[in-house]
């Protein structure tokens, strides 16, 4: 599945703005410069929207498409914040036989947004994750710190719901 | 040199060359998807796999450079069931269908399936299931049919430059797609279809291509009407009509074309809006009328007013799009039948001051360098009032790849184009302040012990003179002028002069001023001062702005020049083109087209014969030219269409396109290139020439009918630098660059090497003059015109384009965001734009592409034609409008 494309408003501020310009700074006359670039971009917002490939862009004068084609390519980059809440569904093997694809779907349908995404309100978000090492409890998903094992689709929704107004 | 051996082939290739391009060299052909010759190696696509002896593994052919030794089989069975392999691959992720596909029969995937025997078979599951993007009026991308070789990217990125497309995604996700996933509409895309081109699939294909398969049509090489680049391209016939445009592998473009070439060469050519019968003003309305009724009429007016008034009351202006055989046998019309050496070009409005000013100071008005030199060679490029990625797009690209690969881009212009993104200075002058820019320049050259003292001594005179004048330009002074700050100006001049190969690149930023000609002279005068002409990757390099308005001037339509710049005053060239043409000819030399306009009103002008121009659109203060056009006795206007200005014809002659006969072009690099026939409309239409000889004929001047290769010979019969061209030569595939001056003299590529064409080059010493018509109280701000990216001039080929005119087909006035503010204006805003000449309407773009106190109009549409506001005030030397600069009110509509 596609990543989400960014689904919140950019609020970066002036300090992390500085942080980005003086980690291109460093590394703008390296050969592969953008990988460096770009985790330190991620860690600085959490995330990569347009407005920081944007500026990544300019800063080691590339094509913001060639930024964006990298930052999609690897898994560790994100288009999106983690909300507060980071809703994560095992698609590991034990898991997926278990039917969590369906667990995702009803995920992905209470709040919105496709895995990968965030709510506007930036209070969930959705991400897959490939075996908890939980796989007794299969299939499972996890809120932040908590697990959930033997979710079954029509019990999503209660489970965000208890997240809902924390 | 490495020897090696490729399929039992002894081959012996220079180190560095890849096993494709050795096999390459032998006629074997190995297959490949993901290669391109312009581009590096990508190794992507597997196909090129061959066997090595003693390599572990296949290798990539297109990729792995030659060994000594080495034994390469190109055709063993493990390599064959490899390229079957990714075949079949590609296959079972290849959702199109070839029944329905535009690039069927033209399809590389579709070719090598067939040669290698793979059907669509053994690998079923998941395939890939994103929808196409057909959001451009002009293509298509279809992620089913691509096979991700990434051609298009890196043509995109490399040769375009321009950044639009990525490789994007993973796994069956892959797709090629601008940032975060938007249409290709909503991207930043030119429109240059060069991807297209590149796609090996139909994954990126034509809309138009469905229309058509490749072995209906036949393939016509011909050179693009449009800028001065002189792209070639070939013209794609089915049936008798254009149906598409295909980039071909010439001098200045390799390949490449923009929006223009590509989407904007044909449809205009089948527009039914074309001529098709001669009109005669009867009443004030056209009617049809014969060839011989429109041609006895013109003879018999013309001859009346010749012999009441004599030749200099008649006037013609020849055509900057029109073929050099046409252009010479314009001149010659006016010069033999007209009695009258009143006979220009429209290169009076855009580049007289560069003809005239490097006449003055080199010897000769033209481009000294080639475009390829000039791009591929220096390490700084400084480039002034030139928006060439706009107005000349493929010299852009070239630019901005320079870049790429390294060397310092020095823009000087009012505006943030797209060059200034790429570039290491930008001095965003005030427009009208060349002269004081470039002396400020020359101040530092010279303080800082910056100039070429050697070339100075040796190959120039007028040295001390100007070095005095630009004593007084000081960087700060300069600095306050031109509104930049003194210290880049100086980080510029150090670039400039210190960089051991750096062109001047200009255009019409600097020649359409009241000061043009002294603003061209400024920039052989910085050239000269630091040695930087007669070399590689250096001289003074003007980009011409139509097709053949170098060959134009070139071919004597000039009113004081002959072909080749031989001068009318020269009692020998006279004498000369006496004996020649059998006829004694009028020795007073002409009046410039900007004077034979006010001349009309004058009533010194009766009357006037226009071939492919329309002064109407283009000319400064429309009001002003149609107080000249209405003052005639009697016009003639020989066009395409009904323009603007044939309304105002007594007689309407309908000629025919570049699409319809044969000639040449010659384009700003100097390059003379065939244009072709592709296509004959059948309508009563006929050849330029062949209409010039028949009123030539009629007005008493026996001139032979003559065929385009004829009008050649002849040509380089009395013209030294166009004596060794021929049609002959250059459809043997020789690219000629005037200076030609001999059947066996290669052409030159570099002028002024070892010695001006002058004998010595001159400074010449210009002071900065402020424009004529500065911002007051009244008419506030300052107005550019120039050139927008999808358009060119009046729009009579690009406005025919459905694709082009989808994309934009309305004026607008791009204003800064501050003077927006204090008037009240937000972007899209509909504001009322006027002068002293004129108003109109048009829509606000407000931003911070323009300085504050400065806006900028095109002159391409008629909704809003800036020229109804431009000042038809002259530069002294060249007669050029001031077309850069006007003062204008803007208010909220």
């Amino acid at each position: 599945m596609a990543k989400a494309k960014t689904t919140v408003k950019f609020q970066g501020t002036l300090e992390q703005e500085q942080a980005l310009r003086e980690v291109i700074e460093a590394h703008k006359d390296q050969p592969g410069a953008l990988m460096p670039v770009l985790q330190a971009a991620q860690g600085i917002y959490g995330y990569l929207p347009v407005e920081v490939q944007e500026m990544i862009a300019s800063g080691l004068q590339i094509s913001v498409a060639e930024v964006y084609g990298v930052v999609t390519f690897y898994s560790q980059f994100s288009l999106n914040p983690k909300g507060r809440y980071n809703v994560s569904v095992c698609l590991g093997t034990a898991c997926y036989v278990k039917g969590s694809e369906k667990i995702l779907e009803a995920v992905e349908s209470k709040l919105g947004i496709p895995s990968g995404g965030c709510t506007e309100d930036t209070k969930f978000s959705i991400d897959v994750t490939r075996c908890l090492g939980a796989c007794g409890l299969a299939p499972v998903m996890t809120v932040n710190d908590d697990v959930y094992g033997k979710v079954e689709p029509k019990k999503v929704a209660e489970i965000i719901d208890s997240y809902m107004n924390r | 040199m490495i020897n090696l051996t490729i399929d039992g082939i002894q081959v012996q290739v220079e180190e560095g060359t890849t096993i494709l391009q050795a096999a390459q060299s032998v006629g074997i052909e190995i297959p490949t998807l993901c290669h391109m010759k312009e581009l590096a190696p990508d190794g992507s696509c597997r196909m090129c796999l061959v066997e090595v002896e003693g390599a572990r593994g296949l290798m990539t052919a297109c990729a792995a450079p030659v060994a000594e030794g080495m034994v390469v089989h190109t055709d063993t069975p493990d390599v064959l069931e490899s390229r079957k392999f990714i075949l079949e691959m590609m296959l079972s992720n290849h959702t199109g269908d070839c029944m329905s596909c535009a690039a069927n029969g033209d399809c590389k995937l579709q070719q090598y399936a067939m040669e290698y025997e793979v059907e669509r078979g053994d690998f079923t599951g998941e395939t890939c299931q994103i929808p196409a993007d057909d959001s451009s009026p002009f293509f298509v991308y279809d992620p089913g049919k691509c096979i991700l070789c990434r051609r298009c990217v890196r043509t995109c990125q490399e040769i375009q430059c321009n950044g639009t497309i990525a490789a994007t995604e993973r796994g069956f996700e892959t797709t090629v797609s601008p940032v975060m996933g938007i249409k290709i509409a909503d991207s930043n895309c030119v429109s240059c279809g060069n991807c297209v081109q590149a796609c090996p699939t139909g994954a990126l294909s034509l809309k138009a291509g469905k229309k058509f398969r490749k072995w209906e049509t036949k393939k016509v090489l011909t050179t693009c009407p449009h800028c001065a680049t002189g792209c070639q391209f070939y013209l794609i016939v089915k049936n008798g009509k254009i149906v598409a445009v295909e980039g071909a592998d010439g001098p200045s473009n390799n390949g490449q074309l923009c929006v223009k070439g590509r989407f904007g060469s044909f449809e205009f050519v089948h527009d039914e809006g074309r001529l098709t019968d001669p009109l005669i003003k009867k009443d004030g309305k056209f009617v049809k009328a014969t060839w011989d009724e429109a041609l006895d009429l013109i003879a018999a007016k013309f001859t009346e007013i010749k012999k009441q008034y004599g030749g200099e009351a008649l006037a013609g202006f020849s055509c900057s799009r029109a073929p050099n055989e046409d252009n010479y046998m314009m001149q010659k019309l006016v010069r033999c039948a007209f009695d009258s050496n009143n006979v220009d070009n429209c290169a009076r409005v855009c580049h007289s001051a560069s003809v005239h000013g490097l006449a003055i100071t080199l010897g000769s008005g033209a481009m000294t360098n080639t475009i390829k030199d000039i791009t591929e060679e220096p390490d700084v490029i400084m480039v002034v009032g030139s928006n060439p990625t706009e107005a000349h797009p493929v010299v852009g690209a070239r630019i901005r790849r320079a870049a790429r690969r390294g060397a310092k881009l020095i823009v000087v212009d009012p505006r943030d184009i797209t060059l200034t993104k790429d570039c290491a200075i930008h001095l965003k002058i005030k427009p009208g302040t060349n002269v004081a820019f470039a002396n400020g320049m020359m101040n530092i050259f010279i303080n800082e012990g910056l100039i070429d003292e050697a070339f100075i001594k040796e190959r120039t005179e007028g040295f001390e003179e100007l070095a005095e004048i630009v004593k007084d330009y000081t960087p700060e002074k300069v600095a306050e002028i031109c509104h930049i700050d003194a210290e880049d100006l100086k980080a510029a001049a150090r670039m400039y002069a210190k960089a051991e190969k750096a062109p001047i690149i200009y255009c019409l930023g600097v020649t359409e001023h009241s000061t043009g000609t002294e603003g061209v002279m400024s920039m052989s005068n910085m050239a000269m001062m630091v040695g930087k002409l007669g070399k590689p990757g250096c001289g003074v390099n003007p980009l011409r702005g139509q097709n053949n308005v170098q060959g134009a001037c070139d071919m004597g339509a000039l009113p004081e020049k002959f072909p080749g710049y031989q001068n009318v005053a020269d009692e020998a060239v006279m004498a000369k083109f006496e004996k020649a043409w059998g006829k004694t000819l009028n020795h007073v030399p002409g009046l410039k087209a900007t004077e034979v306009l006010p001349g009309a009103i004058e009533g010194k002008i009766k009357g006037l014969y226009i071939f492919g121009e329309d002064p109407i659109v283009t000319d400064p203060d429309t009001h002003h030219v149609e107080r000249a056009l209405t003052s005639l006795d009697f016009l003639v206007v020989q066009d395409l269409f009904m323009t603007e200005t044939a309304q105002y014809a007594d007689v309407v002659l309908p000629g025919v396109s570049y699409a319809e006969k044969e000639g040449t072009f010659s384009n700003t690099e100097r390059r003379v290139q065939r244009v072709r026939k592709a296509v004959d409309l059948g309508t009563n239409a006929r050849l330029d020439t062949d209409i010039f000889i028949d009123v030539m004929n009629r007005m008493g001047y026996p001139q032979p009918q003559l065929t385009s290769a004829e009008i050649m010979d002849e040509i380089a019969s009395l013209t030294p630098s166009f004596a060794g061209i021929s049609h002959a030569r250059l459809d043997a595939g020789e690219s000629l660059q005037w200076p030609c001056t001999g059947k066996d003299h290669p052409g030159t590529p570099i002028m002024h090497v070892g010695k001006f064409s002058r004998g010595l080059g001159y400074f010449y010493p210009a002071k900065y003059k402020p424009s004529i018509e500065l911002p007051d109280e009244d008419y506030p701000i300052l107005l550019i015109t120039g050139r927008m990216l999808y358009h060119y001039n009046t729009r009579a080929m690009t406005g025919k384009s459905k694709g082009i005119t989808q994309i934009v087909n309305e004026s607008y006035i791009e204003m800064n965001f501050k003077d927006a503010d204090r008037i009240g204006i937000k972007n899209g805003d509909k504001v009322k734009v006027s002068s002293r000449r004129g108003e109109l309407v048009t829509t606000a773009r407000v931003g911070r592409k323009v300085s504050e106190g400065e806006s900028f109009m095109t002159f391409h549409f008629p909704d809003g034609n800036a020229n109804l506001l431009t000042n038809a005030v002259y530069d002294d030397i060249a007669c050029i409008p001031e077309y850069k600069v006007c003062a204008v009110k803007i208010e909220k509509n």
